[in-house]
Formats: C-alpha cells, structure tokens, sequence
C-alpha cells in the first residue's frame, strides 16, 4: 500500500472511531481512548530507536515531559504576558498567546527533539548499553531541574485550565482526542515509511551488527542521531497536550518511570521489527489497564504490565507480531 | 610512477598496557597481489582494524589514495574504496542473503556522487556478486541457515559489493576445501585484473604463494619480512617466528 | 567564616561515611556489570528487597538489620542463581540481543518495586537499633553512628569481596572468566558455573546492602530508582570490573553529593550522581582506574 493510501486508510479508521465515540454520547470513551492513542504514539516513537536500531531508552518519560513541560511553560507566559514583556510587546504578544494546541505540540517536538540530538551526540559513541543507562541519568537530571525551576510551579506542580467548549468538537476532551488520532496518524506513517525505506535498512544494519554496518558504509553515528531525534520528537508531541488532558502537571508524575516501562512493554510484547507492533501492543496493554485500573487497582496493573513485559522477552522475544508470524507460516505448511 | 594505494606510516596501536602493533611501516601500490602473513596474535587483524577505521591507530598515520584516513570512521573510508572482510564473519542476522549484499550496495556504492544503481540494477548486481561466489541458491535464506563456509564467502562478496579500490581479506578461506580456496584465490586474481588492489591475509600457504606478487610478515605487532615470497618463506627469521623447518 | 569550614568538614566527612557505604551498594554491580558484562539494572530494585526484609525482622523481633542481612544471605545467593539459570537459558546463551536481557532486568526491577509497593504501601519505613541517634564527636567533627556503623560493615565487606577475588581459586576464576572465558574452558572449568557463582554473590551483596540503607535512612519502594544512577556512576567512574576503582568512584561520589547537599540543598543530590555519570561517559568512558 503507498503511503498516501495508507495515510487515508487510517485517518477514516480514526473518523470512524470518533463519530462512533461521539453517537455512544459518553465522554468517558474519549478520555480512555486518548491515553490508549497516547501510549500507541510513545510505543511508536520508543520502537524507532529501540526496536530498529536496538538502542534501548529507559528515559523516555524525561521526553514526554518534556513535551509536557514546554507546554506548561508557553502557557504559563501566556497567562503572564503582562508581567513578562516590556509595554511595547504588549500588544503584539496578546496576539500571539494564548498560543493553539496543535502550534504547542509543534514546538514541543521541535524542543524534544533537539535535547534528543544533544543527549545523542553525548552518547551515541558508546557503547548501547551506556546508551540506556545515560538516558536513565538524563531523566533523572532533568526532573531535578524541572522540579527546582519555580516558572512551571516546582514541586508543587502547576495546574493548566483547558478551554471548556470547542467549536465543532463540543466538549474539549473530543478535541484532544483528535489531536491525538492525527499524531497516531503521523506517528505511524512515520515508522511504516522508516521501516521501507533505505533508512530502515540501515537502522537494521545498526541493530544487528554496528561494526559490520560501520565497514557496509553505513554512518552510523548520523542514523543513530537521526533515530534519537525522531524518537524525541514524537514522544514530546504526545506530552505537549498533557497538561490540558489532566489540568495539573507536576514532575513526579510527568517523569514517571511507568511512561519508560509502558513504551518498553508495549513495543516488546507487540513486535519491534515492525510500525504495527507498538501500535498492537499498546492497544491491548493500555486497553487492559484502563479495565484493570477501573476493576482492581492501579498498581496492580502496573504489576502486570512488567509481569507481561518480563514473560514475552523470556518467551516470546518477537512479541505478538512475532507469534503471529510463525502461526501463518506453520498454517502455509513446511514448504512455505 | 603514481602515489602508492595505501600507505601506512609508523603505525602504533596498544591495548591497555599491550603493544599490538609497533612501528609498522607499509607502502602498498595501485594492482599488487599483497600476502600478510604471521603467527596468531602477531596484530594482523588489529593493522586490518586501523587501516580500515574498525580501531583508531594511537600513533602514525594511515594515507589512503593520498589522503590522510587517520580519525575518519569507517563508513567513510568505505566509501572512499577501503573494503575488507571480517575474519570471523558478522553478516546482518536479521536479512536474507540478498539483503545482506544490498546493504553496501545502498550505502556504499549509491552514497558515491555521480554513481546511483536504481532497484532493478540493485536486484541484478546482488545476483550478479552472488553468483561470483556461488552463493546464488542462498539469496532468499536467512544468514543463520547458512554454514560456516557460506557464511565466508558472504563476508567475501558483502566486501565486494562495495566496489573497492583496496580490498583486504582477512582470512576468508579458513575451513574451505581445495578446490573451493582455488576458486576464491582465482577470483581474487580476476579481480585484481581489473585493477583492485588485494591483500590477502591467510595460514593457508599454498593460497598464499599462488596468489601473492609480495609477501609481508607480522610478528608481535612488527613487521619482520617484506618481500619477495621465494625470497621470505626462506628467511630464517620468518621459519624460526612462524614457518617453522 | 569558622562555621563556613565546620560545615565544610562535616559534610567531607558524611560525604566519606556515605561513600564508604555507596562501595557497598555497587560493589555488585561492579561484579555482575563490571566483570561478567550483565546489566542487571534490577540491582537497586534487590537492595531495597533486603532493607524491607531487614525492617519486616527488625519491627517484629528487634535484631540489628546487620544480623538479618547475614542471615537473608543465602536466601539472595539462591535467588541469584535463580535469576542466572533464567538469565543464561534465555538470553546468553544465544549470543546477542542485549536489548531483550536490559528489558529483562528492566521488567524486574519494575516488578520488584510494584511488589513491594503492593505489600507495603509508599510510607516510609524504618529500622529500630539502639545506635539510631546518636553521635560521636571528636572536636568540631560529628560521625552519626547510624552512618558510621553501616560505613565500617560495607568497608569490611568490600575488602572481604576484594580479598576473595585476588586470593581465591573461585575469585581468580571470576576474573579471569570475565577476561578470557576460552582459556578458563581450555583449564577444564566451567565458565557458566562461575558466572553464576559470581552472579550470586553479587545478589547476595545486595542482601546486605539494604540492610545497611535502611539504618542510614528511611525506604519507599521507589528508593531504588536513586541508586541506578549513583551505582552505575560509581562503577562507571572508578573503571568497569575494578573493585580498587568502585571504592575511590564511591568514596568520591559520597563527598560530592553531601557538599552539594549541605550547600546547595538536598533536592539537587540526585541530578549530582548522573550529572557526573553523563560527564564521565562522554569525557573518559573507560574510568578513572579502567582497563
């Protein structure tokens, strides 16, 4: 399927969903669907760097916060313009915030993006597995910061009021809903155009054998930089309307490891090697612990979730996609 | 009288407090048939490493077609035209055969300004390097399913693949049978008439003899004969370091 | 100015308690990462198990947590095992794909943590011993027994570790499995033997390790989650696989950490260790005393 065909097909999967969601008339399906789509978008944008390339990042949560927290902070100055710009600025400043959600969540991933890029050239030269433990370290050193820096209200946190009502959406939270369909639109047009193309082959090469990928010709360095930086910026996209989706924000809660161990559970137990695995696994996990969470308790869900992780890496490395995989081709017969 | 192909100046590499390579002078020039010979151990795959950017030499210089190649990764001394295979060989698990000789292909070949092979002429010259080191059967198999020998000669044409100026064959026929090592030294030759440049790292001594136009020795990290092979396999220093009577 | 320099020294000197006690805490994974070349990430998640069993013995019986570390000892030394036997069948034994053994580890330490937050709550809990608060004092300095007492045990310890390493059959034989396992298989030994081995003692350092945590401060089930960082900066900094290096890294830290603390305030401590992990990662990855 071309690309164009592809980004159709999913976006009236998407309609489809909504107008659905809208005629059942209860706003409880738009808020759990928004956190299964976010999770599908940091499954997604985990498995770029860590399925392809295989470089793990345990930090993911320190992007989505900071998707979170840019978004904190531009509307913080746009609650403030007035004790923050000089008189002359006025003006044009009042025109310019309140700044538009979807104007957030671009620079959200312009800003994720380019830490991504700095923290990469950092530590990329290492080895993979100091890769992982620097991501650890940058979102632990990241949180601190956030949490001394006062502007976004510390650790005492901040609270962020969403408009109430939205032309032609109605309720906010369907806005934000579709906001977070197009970004699953995007993310996983993303991944599947990666994965076809000669990025991809290079990404696998580095995920098999960088020395070897390394003597093929393949920069390593720049295709790992190009990963970090994509990975960021998606994950920074879905944090930057966060902070309206739960109205307040505050870093233990924007740099909680579950983010980390979620991204990580979803992509492994869906399948790395290809876009629809995060995408499966995010789905089912998230679908799970919105039902866990409602019927037991949410700890208990998080139990699970890295019980699941811990047995799908034992037993089933290549995840569902993987099991899938092998069922049909046993079902084609030993000649296949 | 042209600027030699490769090289090397002086070469130092130490590991912690071992010196793997010492001092190591070599002036390789455009066509020659190269054997580098040596004990295990005596630093040829080190010096293979550091002239192809796998390892980055602590002192001495690399030139390569008269430019300075020190600090440069490897993916670009690729590109230049440095192409080697890896003594034990390190194909990409996750592809087929095929996708394996793709990889330089993409990166290499199609990354060279001025040279772009579109996806019907990729698909060709994969078969095409396949069928030179009759791996042809083998493109759709997945690289675990292949043997040991295969496996070699997937290294081999992946090196191939690349279109060097200079390629370095690091011990590409061990396991193989008579006959097979005959068809890969008389491959090498055929290459080396179109002009490629080959150094030949190998124990086997009777691929060695056939196929080298000079002969260089390395032991404990020097080089200790560098010449004629009649004249080298005779030196006394080399049968006591490694030939043996 | 004089208060400036009581302060100065007293913090030194917490800073080197608190060192003595981070060797303890990474000398595992100076074992398990540093010479076998695991990355058991779940380490922390393991210390905080041993400081909860030590509270859990310690509120109902009121033995000193270092008596019920020694004794949960061969309990962490089977689970070690335990864990290897999953570790070796699963992952190592196919070669590659660190990304599924880091996971592995990763989904332990997550389970870890939720277990115990599942049984204990996120209250803190602490240790009852009769050294609790009180202090000695030599002049102007001030040695908390409550850090001086786990400071002393985790030297010992180390030194111990370090001792059975360079004089031990076993101890060489970790070191040299982590150096060159084909010519420990040429000598007749078994490499997956000692690995485990290795593996298992550094689970079992672990036991004690907790148990000296939760003297020196109150533990929630996420205390972990602190010491990924410290641990590996520790025995990143002092150099993979040198027991000699994990000591200064961590003596180093220590003194860091508690200068920072004392003058800049408790809430920056944390961004210290893996600020200094970042620093020494992209500056001198192989260490201060690395191979």
């Amino acid at each position: 399927m071309r690309t164009p065909a592809f980004i159709l097909t999913l976006s009236l999967v998407g309609a489809v969903l909504y107008f659905a969601f809208r005629h059942v008339g209860n706003d409880y399906l738009f808020f759990a669907g928004y956190t299964v789509l976010q999770y599908i978008v940091m499954a997604t944008a985990w498995n770029i760097l860590g399925g392809y390339c295989g470089y793990v990042n345990f930090g993911s949560a320190a992007f989505f916060a900071i998707g979170v927290y840019s978004s904190v902070c531009l509307h913080t100055i746009g609650e403030r313009v007035d004790d923050l710009f000089p008189d002359f600025l006025l003006a044009p400043m009042h025109l310019i915030f309140p700044l538009p959600l979807p104007v957030l969540v671009v620079v959200a991933g312009a800003v994720a993006g380019l830490v991504g890029l700095g923290m990469g050239y950092l530590t990329l030269r290492l080895r993979g597995i100091f890769f992982a433990i620097a991501t650890l370290a940058l979102a632990v050193v990241l949180e601190t910061f956030v949490a001394n820096w006062s502007f976004v209200g510390g650790s005492r946190g901040a609270y962020v009021a969403p408009p109430t009502e939205v032309p032609f959406f109605g309720p906010y939270i369907q806005f934000l809903f579709v906001l977070m369909l197009v970004l699953v639109v995007a993310a996983l047009t993303t991944a599947r155009l990666i994965e076809r193309s000669r990025l991809g082959v290079g990404f696998a090469t580095i995920r098999d054998d960088e020395l070897s990928a390394e003597a093929s010709g393949v920069p390593t360095l720049r295709l790992k930089l190009i990963a970090t930086v994509v990975s960021g910026a998606l994950f920074g996209m879905a944090g930057a309307p966060f902070p309206y989706y739960i109205g307040y924000v505050e870093p233990s809660s924007a740099f909680n490891l579950s983010y980390s161990v979620n991204a990580i559970a979803m992509s492994m137990i869906g399948g790395t090697t290809t876009w629809a695995g995060p995408m499966i696994g995010a789905l089912l996990l998230s679908t799970l612990q919105q039902v866990f969470t409602v019927t037991i308790s949410s700890a208990v869900n998080l139990l699970i979730t890295g019980l699941l992780l811990i047995a799908f890496v034992i037993l089933a490395p290549k995840g569902i996609v993987g099991l899938w995989q092998s069922w049909t081709s046993k079902a084609k017969g030993p000649n296949s | 009288m042209t600027q030699p192909i490769l090289h090397i100046d002086q070469l130092g590499k130490r590991f912690g407090g071992f010196v793997a390579l010492d001092g190591v002078e070599l002036s390789v020039p455009q066509g020659q048939r190269l054997g580098l010979i040596g004990p295990n151990g005596s630093g040829k795959s080190t010096l293979v490493n550091c002239i192809c950017g796998t390892l980055q030499n602590e002192s001495g210089s690399v030139t390569f077609d008269g430019k300075k190649v020190d600090g440069m990764p490897a993916h670009k001394r690729t590109r230049l035209g440095l192409a080697r295979s890896f003594q034990l060989p390190r194909p990409f698990r996750s592809m087929t055969v095929a996708e394996n000789i793709r990889v330089p292909l993409l990166y290499t070949v199609n990354a060279r300004p001025g040279s772009h092979l579109a996806h019907a002429e990729l698909d060709d010259r994969c078969m095409e390097l396949l069928g030179l080191v009759t791996l042809q059967d083998k493109a759709s198999k997945y690289t675990t399913d292949l043997t040991q020998v295969e496996m070699r000669k997937l290294e081999l044409a992946r090196a191939m693949a690349a279109e060097p100026k200079l390629l370095i064959a690091d011990e590409s026929m061990a396991g193989l049978s008579h006959s097979e090592v005959e068809d890969i030294v008389a491959l090498l030759i055929r290459m080396n008439a179109r002009g490629i440049t080959i150094i030949m790292i190998e124990h086997i001594m009777s691929a060695v003899m056939t196929f080298s136009q000079r002969l260089v020795v390395l032991v404990n990290g020097k080089k200790i004969a560098d010449g004629n092979p009649q004249d080298v396999i005779q030196d006394k220093d080399v049968v006591g370091a490694y030939l043996g009577t | 100015m004089t208060i400036e320099f009581d302060l100065l020294i007293n913090a030194i000197i917490a800073g080197l308690m608190l060192g003595g006690f981070y060797a303890a805490v990474s000398a595992g994974i100076s074992i398990s990462f540093g010479m076998l070349n695991i990355v058991n990430i779940a380490h922390p998640g393991f210390i905080i198990l041993g400081s909860y069993i030590a509270y859990i013995f310690n509120s109902s019986s009121g033995v000193d947590p270092i008596v019920i570390a020694i004794f949960a000892l061969p309990a962490f030394y089977a689970l070690g095992m335990v864990i290897y036997q999953v570790y070796y069948a699963s992952f190592e034994k196919h070669g590659l794909d660190s990304l599924r053994g880091l996971a592995f580890f990763f989904g332990l330490l997550f389970v870890t943590e939720v277990s115990l937050n599942l049984v204990f709550g996120v209250d803190y809990r602490t240790v009852n011993v009769p050294y609790i608060s009180s202090s000695i004092s030599l002049g102007a300095m001030e040695f908390p027994v409550r850090m001086l007492v786990p400071c002393l045990v985790s030297l010992a310890m180390f030194a111990g570790l370090q001792l059975f390493m360079s004089r031990t059959f076993m101890g060489r034989a970790v070191m040299a499995v982590s150096q060159d396992p084909q010519a420990l298989q040429l000598m007749a030994v078994d490499p997956i033997r000692i690995k485990r081995v290795a593996f298992s003692i550094s689970m079992a350092t672990a036991s004690m390790a907790g148990a000296l945590l939760i003297i020196i401060q109150p533990v929630i089930p996420s205390s972990g989650r602190e010491y990924i960082g410290r641990i590996f900066a520790i025995c990143v900094l002092g150099g993979l696989g040198s027991l000699p290096g994990t000591l200064i890294a961590a003596l180093l830290l220590g003194v860091i950490e508690s200068i920072t603390s004392t003058f800049y305030g408790p809430s920056w401590a944390p961004a210290v260790s893996f600020g200094l992990l970042l620093l020494t990662l992209a500056v001198r990855p192989s260490g201060i005393l690395g191979r």
